[in-house]
């Protein structure tokens, strides 16, 4: 005989786990002598902490304290006019503070730069806003997900979620599911918070049978009142079939001499 | 009828139908429903398509309003945010009575595939439904066939408003 295993959990566990895999690593390299990133890690001069090449893009880290310069150098004297992307990555857990980006591109040579700094948690950052129109939108978004605050915004507000949201969404420690205000936040803002026992819970799992909720479901054989009380049973109802289509041919043959 | 063939025996021996006030009503009502141009998401493009000349809501007498005080059927059609939900409740309490409503499409339904914080698990938690429409999203063909159920619900129905059993107490 085959050796029993224990299924209870087999699907949620993994069959196949490869002891021997590496998770693969982005190439970086050095920023090369005499080219046009040499030139940009250059002019930024002091305020470039670490500067690599990674998939042809320059990644540049600096204090949080200089990225409005930074910006500000590379726009006026690199040629990075855009500012494509801003936002910020969550490593509080890691390291209690968040990444932020900016992601530059220069549309004469079609080159992109990254500008990476680190802010610990309840810092303010500087607004690039007047630098780069797109900024604006984009710094918004990062308060609204992350809570990370900006000075001298000219519209500091959230953007995605409503006004009176309690939470920033992206934060790694933000459940998907909703926090409790959030699984409220419609009942209560339409109905107000007595209206929290009236309506009831949200059913997150939509395929949930509930075997006494009346209203939804009914068994065969047993089918009782729209939002009847079964909680004390229910009494069998035998079930009709239809006389003119089905012939019973259990009971006597009847109904088949006649459809003959 | 010719005159020779009337029956004067039978109908109360007049040449007429009895009827009620609420079927006259519901005749109307069933057949002239006036739902409210509201898109939610992707469900919304079915509904325009219903709307338009090739699926043909017209010859059912159903026309999309563009007013929430001059329609009388609000078909939800899309995944509902719960920073909008705010603004769907406030449209159905303008439309006047009697009036019903058509939760469009899984994301309407339970809150679909976005089981998430930031949509509401079913409409049914904000506005009282009338049908429910499954699909992701449901083809033209389904949404007509949920309007013709609900011209047959409301055929079924009272009409006096106050008299039917409304199923969602709760919100009304």
């Amino acid at each position: 005989m085959r050796k029993y295993v224990p299924k209870d959990n087999v699907q949620k566990k993994s069959y196949y786990t490869d002891r021997f895999w590496v998770a693969p690593r982005v190439p970086q390299s050095d920023v090369e002598e005499g080219s046009h990133f040499a030139s940009v890690v250059d002019a930024l001069g002091d305020r470039v902490l670490c500067a690599y090449i990674s998939l042809g893009q320059l990644i540049v880290t600096i204090k949080h304290q200089d990225n409005y310069s930074t910006l500000e150098t590379l726009k006026d004297e690199c040629g990075y006019k855009v500012c494509t992307e801003l936002s910020a990555v969550d490593y509080l857990a890691q390291d209690g503070e968040f990444e932020i980006f900016y992601q530059m591109l220069n549309l004469d040579d079609a080159l992109r730069v990254r500008v990476v700094c680190r802010i610990p948690d309840g810092e303010a950052i500087e607004t690039t806003v007047p630098l780069f129109k797109s900024a604006n939108f984009a710094e918004r978004e990062m308060y609204d997900m992350f809570g990370i605050k900006i000075n001298n915004h000219p519209f500091h507000k959230r953007i995605i979620m409503p006004d009176d949201w309690e939470g920033h969404p992206l934060l790694k420690t933000y459940p998907l599911q909703g926090d409790e205000f959030a699984s409220w936040y419609e009942v209560d803002k339409i109905f107000g918070k007595e209206y929290r026992d009236v309506i009831g819970p949200e059913n997150r799992d939509a395929s949930r049978i509930d075997r006494y909720d009346t209203k939804r479901f009914s068994r065969v054989g047993y089918e009782v009142d729209f939002d009847a009380d079964i909680s004390k049973g229910e009494s069998k109802t035998p079930i009709e079939y239809s006389q003119t289509v089905l012939v019973d041919y259990t009971t006597g043959t009847e109904q088949l001499d006649e459809r003959r | 009828m010719a005159q020779h063939k009337v029956d004067f025996a039978s109908n109360a021996g007049l040449p007429i139908a009895l009827t009620s006030v609420d079927k006259l009503l519901n005749w109307g009502r069933s057949n002239s429903l006036w739902p409210l141009t509201y898109g939610l998401a992707c469900c919304a493009i079915e509904m325009m398509a219903s709307g338009g000349s090739r699926y043909d809501f017209d010859r059912m007498g159903t026309i999309f309003r563009a007013s929430p005080r001059q329609s009388d059927v609000m078909i939800l059609a899309g995944t509902l945010s719960k920073k909008h939900s705010e603004f769907a409740r406030r449209l159905y309490d303008q439309m006047t009575e009697p009036k019903w409503v058509i939760s469009m499409g899984s994301c309407a339904n339970t809150g679909g595939m976005f089981n998430t914080y930031a949509t509401v698990q079913g409409v049914d938690r904000i506005v009282p439904v009338d049908i429910y429409l499954p699909g992701c999203a449901p083809r033209p063909e389904t949404l007509q066939y949920a309007l013709m159920m609900l011209q047959k619900k409301i055929r079924s129905e009272s009409a006096n408003m106050n008299n039917n059993k409304k199923q969602d107490l709760r919100l009304i």
